[in-house]
C-alpha cells in the first residue's frame, strides 16, 4: 500500500444552476448509470489504493446516500476502507471547511495515523479513467515534491474556469494561474495531485498557522518556485462537469462509441447497484441514437438523448437532445428538446419544454400521479 | 445459541434436462431469465422479501455458474454474520458417501446444517419456478392451523388438472388425500413443490425414511407424514406461478414479460427481484435501430431491429439484423444482416453475418422430439454459428460449429449439431 486516497467532493458551483440545489457536484449522475464520484472512487479501487477518504461539505445528503455502502467499489475491507469526512464542530473549531487545504487539515489525524508514504488527491467532479500508480511512478522518477496531472484542452476552448499551467521542457511547472482572466496556455490542471504524506502534513500545518485555506492558491501556487512541482500530461479522456454546459456535453460524449467503449472496458467503473428490471420498450417506442438505463419504460420517440434509471416516457412524446435524470415520469404528448430534466420529477401530459439554442434545466414540482 | 424461526432449503441441484442444450453446462436454476435474471433469483428474492435470512442452497449438477452467481449472497443481502446463504454440495462422509439421490435425501444429508440454526420451521423450495410469494403469510397460515406440514397449492384449470399432482382438501383446507396425475381429477388444487414443515416433524420423517432409496418429498416424505396422522394443510396461492421446465414454457414465460402490463410484473417497487449483475452501463440504441415490444438488459448495443424479444445484458446486435420473438442471453454477439425468428440463444454465443435462424416448415427433432419442439431454434452457451448459414425450426446447436457442419449451408428443421457438452 504505497498511497492513500483523498477525494475532494465538497464543492459547489453556481454555474450548475438549479442542478446543484439537490446535490453536490460529485453526486451528479453521469453517463446513464454512474455518479460523478464513481470515476475517482473506481480509479482508486482499480489502482489498488484500499484506503480512501471522501471530504464532503456542500449538500452532501445525496452523496452520503450513494456512499452508504462501500462494497460496490470494493472498499469493504479489513485493511483500508472508505471514510467519509463531513465537517464537524470540535472544541477548537466551529467553522465549515473554509477551503480544500482546510478540509484536509481538519482531518490531519487521518493523515498522521496512516502509514502510506504517498497521498493521491483527486477532485470528485471529473469524469476520467486513470491508473494512479502511473503518476506515482512518474512522481518518484522526477523526484518531485508535488505532481499535478495536466490536460491539454482543445485550442479555442474557454479554460478560464480552470487552473491554467505552463511547464518547462523538464515538465516542471513554471506558471500556475487559477481561473485566469486571460489564459496564457491551454494546459490545465486536471485536479489530481500526488504528494508525499509527510510533505502534505507539513504544508497543511504551515497553511493553518498562516490562516490560509486553499490547496491550489495557498500551496500549489505559493510553493511553485520553492518546491519541485511537476506536471504529468494525460492524453486520455478527461472532463469536468462543473457547469451546466460541460455537464451536458460530458453526458452527450457517452453517445460516441469510442467514449462509451473506453469507459466500459476493463478496468471498469463501479457504482451502487440499484436492482432495477431491464428497460422495456412498448408499442410506439421509437428510440434512436440514445442511451437507455435499466428500469426505464418507453412508449414514444426518443432521439439523441440519455435516459437515466427508471424514467417513464408516456405516449406520443418527443424527447430530443435531452438528458432525463433518475426516476422521472413524463406524461403523454410531452415535448422535451435541449433540456436537462431534474431527477424524481414529474412532467405533466401535454407540456412543452425547449432549451432553444441553449440548455434548459427543467425542474417542475408536480406531484407524481402514477396509477 | 443462534436460533432462527424459519430457514429455507432451496433445491438447486437438478439438471432440467428438458431444457436441452441450455442446461448442458449449467444447472437449471442458473439459466438466465427475463433479460437480466437467473431462475434462482426468484425464490432467493422471495426469501429475502419474506424476511428469511438463512438459506441453504443444495447444489449438485454443474454448480460452477450457480456458485459464482450466489457468491456470498451480496445481491440478496444474504451476506450475514449469522445465517445468510450457504451453498451445500454433496460431501464425503466416513461411511456411506453418496450423491444427493432425491430431494428429501439431499435435505437428510444436511441435517447438521439445519440443526445448527435450531429452527422451528423449515421451508423447502425448488429453484426452478418463476413466481413471487410471501412465505411469511404462508407461515402464518401454517401456525393458525396448528399444522405439521403446509403445502402451497394453486388452482389450475379443470381441463388441465390431470397433468398435475393434486391435493384434495376439506373445507378448512386440511389435506385429505393426494392424487398424482389422475384421469378424473376430484380437485384442481395443484401442489407447487413448496413446503413448510415443523422441523421436529420433518426431522423424524427424514431419519425414519433415511434408508429409502431416492427419497423424495412428493413420493415418500409427504405420504409418510400423512400415514402417520400428521396435520397436513394446503395453502392456496393465486398469483403468477410458472414452471419453466420445458423450452416451450421457458420461451412463453419470457414472452409474457413483454406484454404492456405483464401478469408477472418486474417493475413493482415493493417486491423487487435481486440479481448479481456485472454490467451496469446503460444500453445504446443506434440511429437506425428499432426496439418495439421488448425488454433489454444493461450494456447491450442495438444497431438492428428487435421486435417482441427479451435481450440480456452485454449483447451486440449488428446492423440490418432483425430479431423477432426470441430470447438472447447475456454477452452474445450477433452479426450484421442476420434474421432470427423464435429462437433461444444462450450466453456468450457468437453468430456471424447473414445468418437466418428459424426458417421453413416445422419438422420433428430427430435427436429428441420431446425436448426440441414448439418450433424453437435452441443454441447452447459458448456456441459459434458461422456466417451465411440457414437454420430451420425445432433445431439445436451447441459448440463451435463451422460452415462444413451445415450441409449446403443449411441445418434443416428437426436437425441438431451437438459439438460440446453432453448429448441430451
Amino acid at each position: 500500500m504505497k498511497a492513500l486516497g483523498i477525494i475532494l467532493a465538497g464543492g459547489n458551483n453556481s454555474k450548475m444552476q438549479e442542478l446543484s440545489n439537490k446535490r453536490a457536484i460529485a453526486a451528479m449522475p453521469v453517463g446513464g448509470s454512474y455518479r460523478c464520484i464513481d470515476f475517482a472512487l473506481s480509479n482508486m479501487s482499480n489502482s489498488h489504493i484500499p484506503k480512501v477518504a471522501v471530504l464532503t461539505q456542500y449538500n452532501a445528503r445525496s452523496l452520503n446516500e450513494h456512499l452508504s455502502s462501500s462494497k460496490w467499489w470494493d472498499f469493504g475491507r479489513k485493511q483500508g476502507g472508505l471514510y467519509v469526512f463531513n465537517p464537524t464542530v470540535t472544541s477548537d473549531n466551529a467553522w465549515w471547511y473554509r477551503g480544500t487545504a482546510d478540509a484536509m487539515y481538519r482531518n490531519i489525524d487521518f493523515l498522521k495515523r496512516s502509514h502510506e508514504p504517498y497521498v493521491i488527491i483527486a477532485a470528485g467532479d471529473c469524469v476520467y479513467k486513470m491508473d494512479y500508480n502511473k503518476i506515482l511512478e512518474y512522481h518518484i522518477e522526477k523526484k518531485a515534491d508535488i505532481t499535478i496531472v495536466c490536460k491539454d484542452m482543445p485550442v479555442g476552448d474557454d479554460v478560464s474556469r480552470f487552473g491554467v499551467v505552463r511547464m518547462n521542457e523538464d515538465s516542471r511547472i513554471v506558471e500556475f494561474e487559477e481561473k485566469p482572466m486571460v489564459a496564457q496556455s491551454n494546459t490545465i490542471s486536471a485536479g489530481i495531485y500526488v504528494i508525499r504524506r509527510r510533505q502534505l502534513i507539513e504544508m497543511l500545518e504551515r497553511c493553518a498557522e498562516e490562516n490560509r485555506h486553499d490547496f491550489v492558491t495557498d500551496i500549489l501556487i505559493r510553493y511553485k518556485n520553492m518546491k519541485r512541482i511537476y506536471g504529468y500530461k494525460m492524453e486520455e479522456y478527461w472532463s469536468n462537469i462543473a457547469t451546466v454546459e460541460s455537464y451536458y456535453k460530458t453526458n452527450m460524449d457517452f453517445l460516441k462509441p469510442e467514449v462509451r467503449r473506453y469507459f466500459r472496458a476493463e478496468p471498469k467503473i463501479y457504482s451502487k447497484v440499484d436492482d432495477l428490471p431491464p428497460a422495456k420498450y412498448n408499442v410506439g417506442s421509437d428510440v434512436c441514437n440514445s442511451l437507455i438505463s435499466s428500469g426505464c419504460i418507453i412508449n414514444s420517440k426518443v432521439e439523441n438523448s440519455i435516459l437515466f434509471k427508471k424514467a417513464f416516457v408516456g405516449k406520443n412524446c418527443v424527447i430530443k437532445n435531452s438528458i432525463i435524470l433518475n426516476d422521472v415520469y413524463i406524461g403523454d404528448n410531452t415535448h422535451i428538446e435541449n433540456c436537462i430534466v431534474e431527477s424524481r420529477d414529474t412532467l405533466r401530459a401535454n407540456t412543452y419544454f425547449s432549451g432553444g439554442d441553449g440548455i434548459k434545466v427543467v425542474y417542475e414540482h408536480n406531484e407524481r400521479y402514477v396509477i | 445459541m443462534i436460533r432462527k424461526e424459519m430457514i429455507a432449503m432451496l433445491l438447486a441441484g437438478g439438471q432440467g434436462s428438458r431444457l436441452g442444450v441450455l442446461t448442458s453446462e449449467v444447472a437449471k436454476p442458473a439459466v438466465a431469465f427475463g433479460g437480466k435474471y437467473r431462475i434462482i433469483d426468484f425464490p432467493l428474492s422471495n426469501c429475502v422479501n419474506s424476511g428469511i435470512d438463512t438459506v441453504g442452497v443444495l447444489t449438485q449438477y454443474q454448480p460452477l455458474r450457480l456458485n459464482a452467481h450466489i457468491g456470498i449472497g451480496i445481491p440478496w443481502d444474504l451476506d450475514r454474520n449469522h445465517g445468510g446463504v450457504t451453498v451445500l454440495p454433496p460431501y464425503e462422509k466416513s461411511d456411506n458417501s453418496e450423491w444427493y439421490t432425491g430431494t428429501a435425501n439431499a435435505i437428510y444429508q444436511n441435517l447438521n446444517y439445519i440443526e445448527s440454526y435450531h429452527p422451528e420451521y423449515v421451508l423447502i423450495l425448488s429453484g426452478d419456478h418463476i413466481y413471487k410469494m410471501n412465505y411469511e403469510v404462508m407461515l402464518d397460515f401454517h401456525k393458525e392451523n396448528n399444522a405439521d406440514v403446509t403445502i402451497a397449492a394453486m388452482p389450475v384449470p379443470w381441463e388441465e388438472a390431470s397433468r398435475f399432482g393434486l391435493v384434495i382438501t376439506d373445507g378448512n383446507k386440511q389435506i385429505l388425500e393426494f392424487e398424482e396425475k389422475p384421469e378424473n381429477p376430484r380437485s384442481n388444487l395443484a401442489s407447487m413443490g413448496i413446503y413448510i414443515f415443523n422441523w421436529s416433524v420433518l426431522r423424524e420423517a427424514l431419519v425414519t425414511m433415511s434408508e429409502q432409496s431416492n427419497c423424495d418429498f412428493g413420493k415418500h416424505i409427504i405420504p409418510y407424514c400423512r400415514e402417520n396422522g400428521r396435520r397436513l394443510f394446503a395453502y392456496e396461492y393465486n398469483g403468477y406461478w410458472k414452471d419453466v421446465g420445458t423450452l416451450g414454457s421457458y420461451w412463453e414465460a419470457n414472452m409474457e414479460l413483454i406484454d404492456l402490463i405483464p401478469e408477472f410484473n418486474l417493475y413493482e417497487e415493493y417486491w423487487k427481484i435481486y440479481t448479481k449483475s456485472d454490467q451496469i452501463e446503460p444500453q445504446y440504441i443506434a440511429a437506425d435501430a428499432v426496439t418495439e415490444r421488448c425488454i433489454i438488459g444493461e450494456g447491450t448495443e442495438i444497431y438492428g431491429k428487435v421486435y417482441g424479444s427479451v435481450i440480456g445484458p452485454g449483447v451486440m446486435v449488428g446492423k440490418n439484423t432483425v430479431i423477432r420473438d426470441s430470447i438472447i442471453m447475456q454477452n452474445t454477439t450477433i452479426g450484421d444482416n442476420v434474421t432470427i425468428s423464435k429462437s433461444i440463444i444462450a450466453e456468450n454465443v457468437a453468430i456471424g453475418d447473414n445468418v437466418e435462424l428459424g426458417i421453413g416448415e416445422e419438422a420433428d427433432n430427430k435427436l429428441n422430439k420431446s425436448v426440441y419442439s414448439f418450433g424453437i431454434v435452441t443454441i447452447g452457451e459458448n456456441s459459434v454459428v458461422p456466417s451465411g448459414v440457414k437454420v430451420g425450426k425445432n433445431t439445436a446447436i451447441s459448440g463451435e460449429t463451422e460452415a462444413g457442419d451445415y450441409p449446403g449451408g443449411v441445418l434443416a428443421s428437426g436437425e441438431s449439431i451437438i459439438k460440446a457438452g453432453d448429448i441430451i
